[in-house]
């Protein structure tokens, strides 16, 4: 199973024959398998990962560290998952440090990011602080290189 | 005027692969399995400690032996994956790759006309490295039906009263052979019987597939005093153009090599010994990495091969297949030159490897995927053309 998630991140559209190939298994043995890691809940989604720089430019993207009041039952989970529910948050993770939440937004403009910001996250009574820190420019995102690394050069044939 | 060159440099061929290299040279858009080394860039880490080092100025000659610091990672490296305790100090000499290693070892150890065993297909310098060394070489055939190992019975047979070194490299390039302990036990009784030194090329060990667990000659009884084991950083941390191996030997053969190395080379690249210390201390997660990488493509490439009709068993080791190309009816010239002539494919044909290598091909896949599906692919209708 750790081969197939480890294949299907580095490439989820790899052809199903290649993988079972290379996996040394038949395209039918991985299909199931997929199939079952996908029903249990293990593979949630594929995603493209689309260059930023090239595509939909306008759009603003934000990291906000969120201070919140845990609650008496249940902590952080029912207030997280409020925040996450709106649909400018991409992601949103529970983190240690100075602040509690981590969330990523992506919104359509920048007045859009500030009116989320200012309207909906911040006025939530749980939500004690927000920062916000604007992407500028990307460089690395899931793996995949945004602006540098070029591919090395080999000799054609060597011993 | 024309300069006479020396007799036993004249006659000397010219490397197999160099002349193959030229004809692929002159081809554009060649998809190549013809290359012996990794694919992978050197992992970050250890570029980012090479250049760390240039920073704060770290540019000169080392100790001939090379950095004092680097030894000793050597020697816990190879305690701890080998089970081998070499002495940092005396018994340990870093060189400019494991090649150097090899010719310092030879130069150290022969005597005009000693006579030097090696196994066959075996890496192109064996036989002429012997040769410049003033040594007579000979090969010790290996087969295809049990996966190119070294057979103690055909070793038996090759060694005469001047017999003085085996040559042993396994993982095998260009076969990806490797040893199974118990004919490996047989080989080293041979060794101490016949009074042999062994020098054991292992630069492939960490690259082993299917688990298999790699075992130097040089942790059986009496081989230890007898073996010169050669390793480096070459092509399990993707670093072959950093040239960085090593030897560890008895010490007073090591002295004796220092001697050679000290007025030919003097000490190998500093930037590289820095790296080499950052990969052996902290590289073995990169090493897995890579391996797995290079098991699932041999996967792909063995079952490809297999699918077009060209026999070839899985390698356990390295990262080359050797498939079977006398069925085709052609040599493994012919074949390697029709194939990338018609079909913009490179390998390199078994003979590069020594005679033993005819009707065989030497594919690496060291190669990206999408790089050997294509070059298997045009494989597959270069051979269904030749029906």
């Amino acid at each position: 199973m750790d081969a197939i998630i480890d294949l299907l991140q580095q490439n989820a559209l790899m052809p199903r024959a290649d993988m079972a190939r290379l996996l040394g298994r038949t395209p039918e043995d991985l299909d199931a398998a997929i199939a079952k890691l996908e029903a249990d809940g293990v593979i949630l989604g594929y995603q493209a990962i689309v260059n930023r720089e090239k595509w939909d430019t306008d759009k603003v993207y934000a990291v906000i560290e969120v201070k919140i009041t845990p609650e008496r039952d249940g902590g952080f989970d029912r207030i997280a998952s409020r925040i996450a529910k709106f649909e400018e948050v991409q992601s949103c993770y529970l983190v240690s440090g100075g602040y509690d939440l981590l969330i990523i937004v992506e919104a359509a403009s920048l007045r859009a990011a500030a009116g989320f910001i200012a309207e909906k996250l911040s006025t939530i009574d749980a939500v004690q602080a927000t920062a916000t820190h604007f992407r500028l420019k990307t460089y690395k995102e899931n793996g995949a290189f945004h602006t540098f690394e070029s591919a090395p050069e080999r000799l054609s044939v060597s011993p | 005027m024309s300069i006479a060159i020396a007799d036993h440099v004249r006659d000397i061929p010219r490397s197999g692969i160099r002349d193959f290299f030229e004809v692929v040279q002159s081809m554009g858009d060649v998809i190549s399995l013809g290359i012996g080394e990794p694919d992978f860039a050197t992992p970050w880490h250890i570029r980012e400690a090479a250049i760390y080092a240039l920073e704060r100025g770290r540019t000169g000659y080392t100790s001939n032996l090379g950095l004092p610091r680097l030894r000793r990672s050597v020697s816990d490296y190879i305690s701890k994956h080998f089970g081998l305790h070499y002495e940092p100090l005396s018994e340990i000499l870093v060189s400019v790759g494991v090649s150097e290693s090899i010719d310092l070892a030879l130069r150290a150890i022969l005597n005009p006309g000693d006579e030097v065993l090696y196994h066959e297909p075996c890496y192109v310098s064996y036989a002429p490295s012997i040769v410049l060394a003033r040594g007579t070489p000979r090969a010790v055939q290996t087969h295809a039906d049990d996966g190119f190992a070294l057979r103690a019975a055909d070793l038996e047979k090759a060694i005469g009263p001047r017999t003085r070194v085996l040559m042993l490299n396994f993982p095998t390039n260009p076969t990806g052979a490797t040893m199974q302990p118990e004919e490996l036990g047989k080989i080293a009784d041979l060794c101490v019987r016949h009074n042999m030194v062994v020098m054991t090329d292992e630069i492939y060990s960490e690259l082993t597939y299917e688990g298999a667990k790699h075992t130097s000659i040089a942790t059986f009884p009496g081989m230890k005093e007898r073996t010169v084991f050669l390793h480096g950083v070459s092509k399990a941390f993707a670093m072959t153009g950093w040239r960085i191996g090593f030897a560890c030997a008895p010490a007073p053969l090591i002295e004796a090599m220092m001697k050679i190395h000290q007025y030919a080379i003097l000490c190998a690249p500093v930037m590289g010994q820095d790296a080499a210390i950052e990969a052996l201390e902290r590289g073995e997660q990169s090493v897995a990495k890579m391996r797995m990488e290079y098991e699932r493509r041999r996967n792909f490439i063995t079952a490809a091969l297999n699918e077009m009709g060209l026999e070839c068993a899985k390698p356990r080791g390295a990262f080359y297949v050797f498939p079977k190309i006398s069925t085709t009816g052609l040599t493994s010239r012919d074949f390697s030159l029709r194939l990338l002539r018609e079909k913009k494919v490179a390998v390199v044909p078994g003979t590069a490897f020594g005679p033993g290598g005819e009707g065989h091909v030497r594919c690496s896949f060291a190669t990206a995927l999408d790089q050997i599906k294509i070059a298997m692919k045009q494989m597959e209708e270069f051979c269904k053309e030749l029906r």
